[in-house]
């Protein structure tokens, strides 16, 4: 039974990391093709930072994941907090419009958003993408910090409160602080959906602002190209540095949580 | 009594959420209904015709293709993914973190480079060709790329978590000692999974199906990428209407399948969890 199960498991996982591996060996192989092993290079890094349309477009992909994941963090909050704290007419069709939001598959976020910005006149390029990236990362922000703040003390807002503390001050120098952890497990998960994005982008992006998976996704149609290895290679580290990261917040969450 | 700063919360929060999520979904309903011109994305005119288009014969059996694929990607993530939920909730705890972090860092991993990546192995002179010669179980290299079970495989990679994480998280809840009551009484593990695991895990199976079926068929690139020119996914049609043909009542029509077919599995999901909850319940 148990060597059955290290099988299954060995199996399940070599499915999912062999063809990463093999991804991250072409990138420093000399073969253009990856046939077979030419010995050690770095020149497909040097051939993608010579491709100055690949790098603008990583430049766009990074501005749009970092302001998305700002925005939808800090929208995402201030929805959990309305919506565990105050009580207003909609509230219970708003939270299903999140939930939808979440379910729905995204190439229907994506075309209806689509057809959103050309009905009311956006034009699509930097702000269109940025919108749309809030819009999907934000209900995942939500439910983070909604998680966080249904295990929080409603009696210290009350004791801030009796301290003479305004709504907003207790926003700031209360709410924010607790927080902090999901807040920040928030922005990491944004930022990593907003750089992973392939759909919605294809469709609400115009020709005068590429991003990164579009850049990819033309390039590679055709064939191999080995600096595309080489970015994807960065990607994959940069992806594990933030499932790492995200690992020791929800660590620090559980120590807090035994601390109080 | 409100202050300003819950008012100026409050209406931050539903002025997005209608704008960005109820407005753009009415709109996609409305398009669905407007004359196509040729021109144009679509002219302002009641009309059906985009609905008629969708029962083309040509048009639907794409379509039908495209629910088989999704079935079948479904249908392998369920197999794969179900016992690998169950080993990895009854392991201890420190081995149950590892193993989901080994899960998390593909997922992580722009989807996009992994089905590239995909392409790498399957390709002629691939890894998987390569091997398979090697071990002498072949002469010629079998072409994999650029067919519907290179797609299967794609998708398959991609949604296996989307799987296991709803699964997992029921299949870790399941009190085991219904199971060492059932062992106690005499039932073997087969029993003990057809009539106690299988059940309670209900939800997490629906969950994990519903998250794996409906956007399957919108994953246009991984069609592109591994299943050539051919127009594979309902994300090829919506995408070939939206950004091609510029036929946005076709599209529009489409896509009201998509969102007719999820509202099906999540009226099944809810079916599922009150009858579970009512069968809790009874004396």
């Amino acid at each position: 039974m148990k060597g059955l199960r290290l099988f299954f498991f060995a199996g399940i996982f070599s499915y999912l990391y062999l063809p990463i591996l093999i991804l991250v060996i072409n990138a420093f192989n000399s073969n253009r093709y990856g046939l077979k092993w030419d010995g050690f290079t770095l020149k497909w890094f040097g051939a993608m930072v010579d491709n100055s349309g690949l790098m603008e477009a990583a430049k766009h992909s990074m501005v749009i994941a970092v302001c998305a994941a700002t925005l939808a963090t800090l929208i995402g909050a201030l929805a959990a907090i309305a919506f565990h704290r105050y009580r207003f007419p909609g509230r219970r069709i708003l939270q299903g419009t999140l939930m939808t939001l979440m379910m729905a598959p995204d190439i229907i976020l994506a075309i209806s958003l689509l057809v959103l910005f050309v009905v009311i006149g956006i034009s699509l390029g930097f702000w269109s993408l940025l919108f749309a990236h809030i819009t999907f990362c934000l209900p995942f922000t939500m439910v983070t910090v909604s998680a966080r703040i249904q295990g929080f003390d409603p009696f210290l807002l009350d004791a801030a409160r009796d301290l003479g503390a305004s709504e907003s001050q207790l926003l700031y120098r209360v709410v924010l602080p607790i927080l902090r952890p999901a807040l920040l497990s928030s922005w990491l998960l944004s930022f990593t959906l907003s750089l992973d994005d392939v759909i919605v982008s294809s469709f609400v992006t115009g020709p005068s602002y590429d991003v990164l998976p579009l850049k990819i996704f033309s390039m590679v149609k055709v064939g191999v190209k080995p600096e595309v290895n080489a970015l994807a290679t960065i990607m994959v580290g940069l992806s594990l540095v933030l499932v790492l990261m995200s690992q020791l917040l929800i660590k620090e969450k559980v120590h807090n949580g035994n601390v109080e | 009594m409100k202050s300003k700063t819950q008012k100026l919360v409050i209406g931050l929060v539903s002025s997005w959420l209608i704008l960005f999520g109820v407005l753009p979904l009415l709109l996609l309903v409305g398009a669905s209904f407007l004359a196509q011109d040729p021109l144009d994305f679509f002219r302002l005119e009641f009309s059906l015709d985009a609905y008629r288009q969708l029962v083309d014969p040509a048009y639907l059996e794409v379509m039908l293709r495209s629910v088989k694929l999704a079935a079948i990607t479904t249908t392998l993530c369920l197999a794969a993914g179900y016992p690998f939920a169950w080993m990895t909730a009854r392991l201890s705890r420190s081995s149950r973190i590892a193993v989901l972090i080994l899960l998390m860092i593909p997922f992580w991993t722009n989807s996009l480079v992994r089905t590239y990546a995909i392409r790498l192995v399957l390709g002629t002179q691939g890894l998987l060709n390569t091997f398979l010669m090697s071990t002498g179980l072949i002469d010629s290299p079998i072409r994999l790329l650029y067919t519907d079970t290179a797609v299967i495989l794609g998708l398959f990679y991609l949604m296996l978590p989307f799987m296991i994480l709803p699964l997992y998280a029921c299949l870790e809840k399941l009190d085991y000692r219904l199971i060492e009551a059932a062992r106690d009484l005499g039932a073997g593990f087969p029993q003990i999974l057809r009539k106690i695991i299988w059940p309670l895990s209900l939800p997490g199976v629906f969950a994990g199906c519903i998250m794996v079926f409906v956007p399957t068929m919108g994953l246009f690139y991984v069609a592109t990428l591994l299943g050539g020119a051919r127009q594979l996914l309902v994300g090829n049609l919506i995408q070939q209407q939206f950004l091609n043909a510029r036929n946005w009542p076709l599209g529009s029509a489409t896509s009201i399948v998509l969102i007719l077919m999820m509202t099906l599995m999540l009226a099944g999901y809810y079916f599922v969890l009150r009858r579970l909850a009512i069968r809790r319940n009874a004396p």
